[in-house]
């Protein structure tokens, strides 16, 4: 094959990730949008098989079966709550090539020129450090690693020494073209990739999922730099912007800056809750109080948070308001950003459920509809729907967006207990007149609920 | 390719990027995140090459990095498919007549 061809041929697989990409915008063509994506890839796959300078295709179709065995495999058994370890392990997968190609770069060619040097150091510093970060990312994701932050003292000092020393290691090897700089680049970069991801807490999943994923991206483009690939350099770009776009949107869903995220080593477990809460009185319903609420309401809003995911609870919310909406109520789910653990996932879990998409709203979408709506009923979810965040400037979550349940005429809280969320915070929507508190695990509620609602 | 072509390209698909992402509504975030994954897999032409240019060392690189790469572009695409094929706008008929 022609240069000229299988640079057109490249350019026409980087064409189809675009327009894949725009036909996500849209439930209706977004799988279209992704078999795209597919075939572009299979394009560029088999252009580059067939260029001149290919010796030997043992290894190559080796790698290429057992690679597509093992992600088939993994692709089709995972359930969907583990839809963000996956993601994390694929991240890592992919830096982790982008690293290694650029590794085998410079163990054939050496590094002639600055530029090459710098650009090997970066594809393999970024490509190694979201290896690593992925993988602790998945270790914390899966319970394997505790959630909460782990640090030592005076990490912040090491860390930057060792970002520091991945620059010199990376200068070393430019200036001398040993090998023995690249491991150690190599090394430390791994190592960096580890101590930065650890001290993230488990509630800030969503948002070094997502930088994860865009750091993939910038390693894939860097080593397009490295290998003289426009393919590679437009589709690294592609994916570094798509996930610093859902980085902003999820550090903004919590309030945060991608720096406090990432250096303020956020959050605890669920384990480290403080004794003395509770700002008086609840009102507590039973099964059939709150399905009599539901039942003769003319609207219902559901907020789902993570804890409804966890107990399997979205097939149970679905016969709930299958039902509603079958005697006639308005119903809608109000999705906050980090509801699940990781943009978009809850849409996913409620997707899975069969939920229609048109009854899925997220938060811009349906916050001034909550004065309008008779009850919010609200399953697993803490401080997303939290007054405080919004009206008390005293509140450690104040600031941050949050979906306005307590607008709504009547609010049901589907809870095990008054036990205050991730973040530790007490939530004043318990204690007001208009809200109702259902104690139960979330499944057997809406299971009951829904059964309830039947003979109301 | 000089840098500075590399460089203008990079900026250029970057603004793409931005532009398209953006479009792209929250419900479906999960499935842009695993599918733009996949897409940076792209890294596994430049693996193929490597892999297949003889020698021992890069030769291990290659197949490790080929291995990789297309676990990131095949199981990327796939569990992107299956979440897409439920967010599908035809629906399963309800299990009861409610009412």
């Amino acid at each position: 094959m022609s240069e000229a061809a299988s640079t057109l041929l490249y350019l026409a697989a980087a064409a189809l990730f675009i327009v894949g990409l725009r036909r996500l915008s849209s439930p209706v063509t977004a799988r279209s949008g992704n078999l795209m994506g597919a075939v572009g890839m299979l394009i560029a796959i088999v252009v580059t098989l067939l260029r001149s300078g290919i010796v030997d295709y043992t290894l190559i179709v080796a790698g290429l079966l057992v690679g597509g065995t093992a992600g088939t495999i993994l692709a089709r058994r995972v359930a969907m709550t583990g839809i963000p370890q996956l993601v994390a392990a694929f991240n890592g997968f992919g830096g982790a090539a982008s690293g290694m190609v650029a590794a085998a770069e410079f163990v054939a060619d050496g590094s002639s020129t600055t530029e090459t040097a710098v650009t090997i150091t970066l594809s393999c510093a970024l490509g190694l450090a979201t290896f690593t970060g992925s993988f602790v990312a998945f270790g914390k994701l899966q319970g394997l690693i505790p959630g909460r932050p782990l640090l030592f003292k005076g990490q912040m000092v090491f860390d930057s020494a060792l970002a520091a020393a991945v620059v010199g290691s990376g200068i070393w090897m430019a200036s001398s073209g040993n090998r023995s700089a690249l491991w150690l680049l190599i090394a430390l970069a791994a190592l960096l990739g580890v101590t930065r991801t650890l001290p993230i807490g488990g509630a800030d999943m969503p948002v070094i999922v997502a930088f994860l994923n865009s750091m993939s991206g910038l390693a894939a483009a860097s080593t397009g730099f490295v290998i003289g690939s426009e393919a590679l350099i437009i589709s690294g770009a592609l994916v570094g912007a798509s996930g610093l776009v859902l980085t902003a949107i999820m550090s903004r869903a919590m309030n945060r800056s991608l720096a406090n995220v990432l250096f303020a080593a956020f959050g605890g477990d669920d384990e480290s809750q403080p004794e003395g809460i509770g700002g008086g009185p609840v009102r507590r319903a039973t099964v059939d109080d709150a399905a009599v609420t539901l039942a003769y309401a003319r609207s219902v809003i559901v907020v789902p948070g993570y804890g409804l995911a966890v107990s399997q609870a979205q097939y149970g919310a679905r016969d709930l308001t299958d039902r509603l909406a079958g005697r006639g109520v308005k119903v809608r789910y109000a999705i906050h950003p980090v509801a699940g653990r990781m943009p978009g996932h809850m849409n996913v879990l409620l997707a899975e459920a069969d939920v229609p998409y048109a009854q899925l709203l997220d938060l811009d979408e349906i916050n001034d509809d909550f004065p309008r709506t008779d009850v919010a009923l609200v399953v697993g979810a803490n401080d997303v729907v939290n007054p405080a965040a919004r009206d008390d400037a005293s509140s450690p979550i104040y600031g941050m967006p949050i979906l306005d349940v307590d607008r709504a005429g009547a609010v049901i809280v589907v809870k095990r207990s008054l036990s205050p969320g991730f973040a530790g915070i007490d939530n004043p929507l318990f204690y007001r007149d208009t809200t109702l508190m259902l104690f139960s695990d979330a499944k057997a509620a809406l299971e009951s609920l829904a059964r309830a609602v039947q003979t109301a | 390719m000089t840098l500075a072509v590399g460089i203008t390209v990079f900026v250029l698909a970057a603004f793409v990027g931005f532009e398209v992402i953006t479009k792209v509504p929250p419900q479906l975030h999960t499935p842009l995140m695993s599918g733009s994954n996949a897409i940076s897999g792209i890294t596994v032409i430049g693996a193929v090459l490597v892999a297949g240019q003889g020698g021992l060392l890069a030769g291990i690189l290659g197949f490790l990095a080929v291995t990789f790469a297309t676990i990131n572009v095949v199981g990327g695409f796939l569990v992107t498919d299956r979440m897409l094929e439920m967010f599908g706008t035809r629906r399963r008929p309800a299990r009861r007549n409610p009412g």
